[in-house]
């Protein structure tokens, strides 16, 4: 890991997959949830979009980043997880949107805001 | 080159690319006239159909192990990728892949004419067949992308769209919770998911899982971030699948969905059990030397799995009041049968029991993939063949149903036969294969199966019992269900029927193809009529020669020395009380469906109380167990194996 911060972006993924997942166990409120999700989706984006940079020749395709990052000249970014981050980033905003939509349709039908009131399918 | 290698070298590109194009264009044209609309969405997953299974025929003859493969954006799609560095997206269609989407094609086929007549009443008909073909779109991408990252998009394609068809019925207020729990549980799924894809890309820096699995066997030993992948991506597939305890949001999602698109959901799981086998035996199998600890490891995670799927989905069924309800626990305890057999299979690979019994196990498992997405399939579509005619789901509510809709009933019959393994269906045959070889395994989890079956039965006697017997209720519309929805269903009972007469001619052309490209070990099958275990045998013609020479020996002895009796219709008038028939102030009795097993479900109250409680129906606790059970897997990933 040779970016110019160091493990600090692992840290934060892993913190925000933390933080995430502790808001969909504990918090009650639906909205609060979808929140929690994209929280724990930025956090798996930041993953891939950390994992771009690499060092050493085990990779091609370079795009070196070594003037603007001020790194060593075996700095690099891979294009390949920034594809991949900005699929996933549209993907989230999809399911964000089609998560509230459903949530804003049952609060409409049944005034629920809470999971504890939103469990008219159980059993 | 001919036409037909050009199709077949452009077919696995194309069997993904007509279903979008033709569901992106189905609302436009929609603008139009309806009429030419659903004949726009019918024609387009008919050409898939039929392309499908000319490129299916084309994998499967050959074996099976042969990879037809389609690089995309490459100047020659079929070469093999040049370097080890490519990013380029590839799919490849080996026999596993072609078995599947068959599976796909056929049951969006029979889905889609299905739903021309019952979709009717409603409202937003465009959006409907448009996500219908985007479904079959993103599954079939599924089982065809031989790039991890491509699975993932896949995987949120189809859970978006299922999803969207969820609410179809949005006057439903439980449609949108049905949808928003499986949303936040498939979406959940699919961030581990692109987690584990990035662990692997971190660490290979290929998304390829066919130069994925060449840089695993590169290595001197197992690394750990291999089996972490491994373990969060088994517990995604599982999700998907909808094995407990990770399947609280199954049946909220299969019972409010419309009956065809429940029927869709079934494939889109088995999407997910294909990916599961797919990355255990692909990806890691093929290093064996390496994983054999990981697998066998594996197989036993699957192997609990399947069997407390198996178990909890059948009894949660039993006390089940929603048709539709019970029928996805009834999918939840199939998709163990499935999960036990190829279990079985990875717990033994690369021993000598794989040829003794694994082989068997995987095959009879990877059949009932094929059998359970027609029977229940079926199933799904005659019940909503019910709720069409009758108004309501509950069992409690409904009856009589067999004296209008006739060919539904016998529909149903045919379903319910093979779902609880009743030879000589077809279900009876991979159930049978499974009975046989896990048997040898773990006598326990053999008689287990076999339990398994008989409360399977037992649940669909009670909807038989419930929606088509007894005296026709007030309220329900008379008559037979329209023609299309007829065909529909007549579409998958004619497979079941076919496929029940000749179970090893099925086992040889698609299931030892799909089991040889998992496993690559080309072993095959007789060659003859009967289906062999290696213990025990199964033919289904000898046995209908058997079953028919008995019933017509019955029919003469009854005709000889029967007594004439009881006249049609009379159970509806007087119940047989204690052996004697007993008129009660003239009204017709009922019993309702969900009393016919009170003692039963009242004996083990002491397992459905905790077991009720389990299924809150609160979404943290449904993630809570999903993180528990990835935490388990992990556990066990990490410490057993070496």
């Amino acid at each position: 890991m040779t970016t110019a911060l160091g493990e600090l972006p692992y840290i934060t993924v892993i913190a925000l997959l933390a933080i995430g997942l502790y808001i969909i166990l504990v918090k009650k409120n639906l909205i609060k949830i979808a929140m929690g999700i994209v929280i724990m989706e930025a956090g798996a984006n930041l993953f891939l979009i950390t994992l771009a940079f690499n060092s050493g020749d085990r990779l091609s395709a370079p795009v070196f980043t070594s003037q603007i990052m001020g790194g060593t000249p075996a700095t690099y970014s891979l294009p390949t997880p920034h594809a991949l981050t900005l699929t996933s980033i549209v993907i989230g905003l999809a399911t964000t949107a089609l998560l509230l939509s459903f949530i804003m349709q049952a609060y409409k039908k049944h005034k629920v805001t809470s999971t504890d009131e939103f469990r008219r399918l159980r059993g | 080159m001919t036409f037909y290698n050009h199709l077949i070298e452009q077919a696995p590109a194309m069997v993904v690319a007509i279903p979008l194009l033709f569901a992106f264009a189905t609302p436009l044209l929609f603008k139009f006239s309806a009429k030419f609309g659903k004949f726009w969405a019918l024609l387009g997953v008919f050409a898939t159909t039929v392309l499908m299974y000319v490129l299916a025929w084309d994998v499967l003859s050959e074996g099976g192990d042969v990879v037809n493969t389609y690089i995309f954006g490459a100047e020659n799609t079929q070469l093999p990728l040049p370097g080890d560095n490519v990013v380029r997206i590839s799919f490849a269609v080996d026999g596993m892949s072609a078995f599947m989407g068959l599976i796909m094609v056929t049951v969006s086929l029979a889905a889609i004419i299905y739903s021309i007549s019952f979709v009717k009443k409603y409202t937003g008909n465009a959006k409907f067949f448009a996500l219908m073909l985007l479904v079959l779109a993103a599954n079939i991408g599924m089982v065809f992308t031989g790039d991890l990252f491509n699975l993932f998009v896949w995987f949120e394609v189809s859970s978006i769209a299922l999803c969207g068809l969820t609410v179809f019925r949005s006057e439903r207020g439980e449609a949108f919770e049905g949808a928003a729990k499986y949303l936040i549980y498939s979406t959940i799924a699919g961030l581990i998911l692109l987690f584990s894809v990035g662990l692997l890309y971190g660490q290979y820096g290929h998304l390829n899982i066919k130069f994925l699995s060449e840089a695993i066997g590169g290595n001197a030993e197992l690394l750990m971030v291999d089996k972490v992948a491994l373990g969060l991506m088994m517990t995604v597939f599982a999700l998907k699948a909808g094995a407990v305890p990770m399947h609280m949001a199954t049946p909220d999602a299969y019972s409010e969905a419309p009956a065809p698109v429940t029927a869709i959901f079934v494939t889109a799981s088995q999407a997910g059990l294909y990916a599961m086998f797919r990355m255990v035996f692909t990806l890691y199998g093929s290093n064996i030397h390496l994983t054999i600890d990981l697998l066998h490891a594996a197989g036993w995670i699957v192997i609990i799995l399947g069997v407390v799927s198996m178990f909890v989905g059948v009894t949660m069924a039993l006390v089940q009041k929603d048709i539709k309800r019970l029928m996805a626990y009834h999918a939840i305890s199939q998709t163990g049968y499935m999960l036990l057999g190829v279990g079985v299979g990875m717990a033994v690979y690369a021993t000598g029991g794989f040829d003794e019994f694994g082989r068997t196990a995987m095959t009879g498992g990877i059949f009932h993939i094929f059998n359970h997405a027609m029977y229940k399939g079926l199933l799904f579509l005659t019940a909503g063949a019910i709720i069409y005619k009758a108004g309501t789901r509950d069992l409690n509510k409904m009856g009589g149903l067999g004296r209008d809709m006739k060919l539904t009933a016998l529909f149903f019959i045919i379903g319910a036969l093979a779902i609880s393994g009743i030879p000589p269906m077809n279900g009876f045959a991979s159930k049978f294969l499974i009975y046989e070889s896990v048997f040898k395994f773990n006598p326990i989890i053999g008689a287990i199966a076999m339990l398994v079956s008989l409360l399977t039965l037992a649940s669909f006697v009670k909807v038989f019992y419930s929606a088509f017997m007894g005296p026709r209720m007030k309220e329900m519309a008379r008559g037979e269900v329209p023609a299309p929805m007829l065909m529909g269903m007549a579409v998958l009972a004619g497979i079941i029927l076919v496929f029940s007469m000749a179970p090893s001619l099925v086992v040889r052309s698609l299931v030892d193809p799909a089991v040889n490209a998992l496993t690559g070990d080309g072993g095959t099958t007789s060659t003859s009529l009967t289906l062999f275990t290696g213990h025990g045998a199964w033919n289904a013609v000898v046995f209908m020669g058997a079953m028919i020479s008995a019933t017509i020996i019955a029919v003469m002895i009854r005709s000889f020395f029967g007594k004439k009796g009881m006249t049609p219709r009379e159970e509806g008038k007087k119940p047989y009380l204690f052996g004697n028939p007993t008129e009660i102030d003239g009204r017709p009795i009922v019993v309702p469906g969900s009393n016919l097993y009170w003692g039963f479900t009242k004996a083990l109250d002491r397992y459905y109380k905790p077991v009720e409680k389990f299924h809150s129906g609160i979404i943290n606790e449904y993630v809570f167990w999903f993180v528990s059970t990835l935490v388990l897997v992990l556990l066990v990933m990490l410490a057993w194996v070496r």
